[in-house]
């Protein structure tokens, strides 16, 4: 255990050294690509009719997304956190595809789009890490792949417009399902334009040893990506589903409102792992929600690092007896952007069991907060519950703020909440400094400290872009103070 | 390798602590300082590295030639200056190779790490320390013991290879069998090349490695400076008689 650890390390080095070498440091970079279809600026009934069209998709499909364009007009853009009133709904485009391109081989993707999923490394993590991979290019998922291993167990994983003609019965029976477009006005909004994102099936007793990844890249300005992905673990099966994302710096913002539904079944365990990396022109809004039922474990792992405002929660609604869940999240908020971060953890049945640790860093004026819901139903006897948020500031004006809900209704409950803020540490520093590191590697090696316990459970290639990212704001930053 | 303290004043949020301060090591020399608690022994040793929350209000420090009185605690490092904490801290999540690894090559730019073999020495310097190899994947000084910091201090003066060593009260804390590896392993690490600046409140560990010389630091200023036989009058008087003096 502790050597493969020492070798984690190294290796995240030595990644970093390589993609330094490879000048694929940047990811603000974008393409000169004109979209093949686009729906044009702003949202109406209409467009909501195009897309479906475009889509050639089955009726109750088109129903259900005029139904949550009606919840999303009937909604108020909430108010109860970060300032949004920066999303310019009129000027954004809601459906923007580069082309028809459905590959499953990378010779076939358009040259110049290939050419960023080369940059941003992902054929090549595909090669090394990945059972099955899918690209998504603003609106529609340009390629997927998936090894045959898992294809001869039955597992299905394509983008979810692909996945509604070949599956639609499937589809439809977990579509809207554990995020119903009421859930919130970007849900209703996902619900009513949504396009690409993965459907990932894993068949009963699969055990799906590789994860599987999805990488979304925004290339438009001021576009919306709403992708709409399905995870469905059937009993006693397992499977680790990962999603990527970047996106150019832009000076009109574009909006990012995704929804995950994850299905883990009796005796199954899901794991989700997501590190988003959007520039500082991105809103990001996603709702991601998972349902676990009898003996089921699900655990989410995210890394909310770029992006300009995100708002994000991820929810497991425990449903059976002895499910439990887990949540680790780390949030790095830049200067100028706000991270609200944190869980939900819903327990509706016995001996439910749910763990969220929440691991927070501002730098120069950024803005952390940690929101999270903690419910324990009458009857889920014996639920347990704990809850740690950890924040570090880095400088004077960095802000952090913890606003956890507790409602237990469960007299058998047993809920514990742990919350700590610190400062980077000038002893620490100085220690580190004193035998020759910079101020800089001084104070990623802190931070990165900090982020630990999160970063251990994070795969390799995302543990890589964390720490390049840390590296990177940090030296942005110059002096710490 | 010579370090040259000159006339050194500095003082912590506000407070006065040094009054010219003078005092010359060079290599191949062993000092001990001794002095009363609070006397200003570990603010010196803060002010050698350049600690940012110490202010130098007057005089120099040279180290070979060079003024470093106003340079960074990383530039101090990277000359061969090396400070054993009284009290060193813990880095949480930083892992030892890591953090060893990156100051080796700072130290030592123009030498190729291979991580493989880097680890390798780690480990074995472990062993002569007294500290499990395991240690090797723990974070810095996270859940150490008083005396495992200590022996961790002597480790990365093993490793990192310095030339000019503050020890601040390396023997406090200490085991019987520990206090005699350390002080076996600062007398081989011992050279012409090396000075050794060695802060300490007893005479055992001056036993074991001979000081040339021994100063006495009284109210932030040096008493009286002498040889061997100085630490033994301390021993026997006390500090009482040297305050008349500073
Ligand atoms: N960071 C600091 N903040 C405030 N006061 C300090 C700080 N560092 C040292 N001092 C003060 O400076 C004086 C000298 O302290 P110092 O630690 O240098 O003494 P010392 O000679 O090393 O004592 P000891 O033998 O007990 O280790 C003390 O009065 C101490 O309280
Ligand atoms: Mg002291």
């Amino acid at each position: 255990m502790e050597s493969t650890y020492v070798n984690k390390d190294e290796e995240i080095d030595r990644l970093i050294n390589d993609l330094k070498s490879n000048g694929a440091l940047d990811y603000g970079f974008h393409d000169n690509i004109n979209p093949v279809y686009s729906t044009g600026k702003g949202l109406s009934r209409q467009v909501i009719e195009e897309i479906s069209e475009i889509k050639k998709e089955p009726d109750w499909m088109r129903r259900i997304r005029l139904h949550a364009y009606e919840i999303f007009m009937s909604k108020p853009v909430p108010t109860w956190g970060p300032d949004l009133s920066g999303i310019d709904w009129e000027n954004m485009t809601y459906y923007s595809s580069p082309d028809e391109v459905k590959a499953t081989n990378w010779d076939e993707v358009p040259k110049e789009i290939k050419d960023t999923f080369e940059k941003l490394g992902v054929p090549e993590m595909e090669r090394k890490y990945l059972a099955g991979s899918i690209a998504q290019y603003d609106s529609e998922g340009i390629y997927n792949s998936l090894k045959k291993e898992w294809e001869d167990k039955g597992v299905v994983f394509m983008d979810l417009d692909s996945a509604l003609k070949r599956y639609p019965d499937l589809v439809k029976e977990y579509f809207a399902k554990a995020v119903p477009p009421s859930d919130n006005k970007f849900a209703a909004l996902n619900v009513a334009v949504w396009s690409g994102g993965a459907f990932l099936y894993v068949p009963r007793g699969v055990h799906v040893d590789m994860p599987l990844q999805t990488y979304f890249r925004i290339n438009g300005e001021a576009t919306g990506q709403f992708e709409h992905t399905i995870v469905v673990a059937d009993e006693g099966s397992s499977v680790h589903y990962l999603e990527g994302c970047t996106a150019p710096i832009y000076s009109k913002d574009s909006l990012h409102a995704a929804i995950v539904e994850y299905y883990v079944m009796k005796n199954a365990h899901g794991r989700y792992t997501s590190v988003q990396n959007w520039s500082n022109s991105v809103y990001n809004m996603p709702t991601k929600r998972a349902w676990v039922e009898e003996n089921g474990n699900m655990e989410w792992v995210g890394g909310s690092l770029g992006s300009k405002v995100t708002m994000i929660y991820p929810s497991s609604y425990l449903r059976g007896r002895n499910a439990t869940t887990s949540n680790l999240n780390i949030a790095l908020a830049g200067p100028g952007t706000v991270k609200d971060t944190g869980a939900k953890a819903i327990h509706m049945a016995p001996n439910t069991s749910s763990k969220i640790i929440a691991k927070s860093v501002s730098l120069g004026d950024g803005k952390s907060i940690y929101r999270g819901l903690v419910r324990i139903n009458k009857d889920a006897v014996n639920a347990k519950s704990h809850v740690q948020c950890d924040a570090l500031l880095i400088n004077d004006e960095s802000v952090s703020y913890t606003m956890p809900h507790d409602e237990i209704y469960e007299p058998t409950a047993n809920f514990t909440h742990e919350a700590t803020v610190g400062k980077i540490g000038t002893e620490e520093l100085t220690y580190l400094r004193s035998r020759g590191l910079s101020e800089d590697e001084a104070s990623s090696l802190i931070v990165l400290g900090f982020l630990d316990d999160v970063m251990k459970e994070i795969p390799m290639e995302f543990a890589v872009e964390m720490n390049r990212l840390v590296k990177l704001e940090m030296s942005k930053m110059g002096a710490v103070g | 390798m010579i370090l040259e303290i000159k006339n050194l004043s500095a003082s912590v949020e506000d407070k006065p602590i040094l009054k010219n301060v003078n005092l010359r090591i060079g290599g191949g020399e062993i000092h001990a300082l001794m002095g009363p608690n609070g006397a200003g022994k570990s603010t010196l040793g803060n002010v050698l590295i350049g600690h940012p929350d110490y202010k130098i209000t007057g005089g120099q420090i040279i180290l070979d030639g060079k003024d470093i009185t106003y340079a960074t605690p990383e530039e101090r490092a990277r000359a061969g200056l090396f400070l054993a904490f009284q009290s060193p801290v813990a880095v949480e999540g930083v892992r030892i190779s890591t953090f060893l690894r990156i100051a080796y090559s700072h130290l030592h730019p123009d030498e190729k790490i291979v991580i493989a073999d880097f680890n390798k020495r780690i480990k074995e310097a472990m062993k002569t320390v007294g500290l499990d190899e395991s240690f090797i994947s723990r974070s810095v000084n996270d859940g150490f013991s008083g005396g495992e910091r200590k022996r961790f201090e002597i480790l990365q003066m093993l490793i990192l290879k310095p030339k000019m060593i503050v020890l601040d009260e390396i023997d406090s804390g200490l085991d019987v069998d520990a206090l005699r590896m350390v002080a076996e392993q600062l007398k081989k690490y011992f050279s012409k090349d090396v000075g050794y600046l060695i802060i300490t409140h007893y005479q055992r560990i001056l036993k074991d490695i001979e000081p040339h010389f021994v100063h006495v630091l009284v109210n932030g200023t040096i008493a009286m400076d002498g040889d061997r036989t100085l630490s033994d009058k301390i021993e026997e008087n006390g500090y009482d008689w040297l305050k008349e003096v500073a």
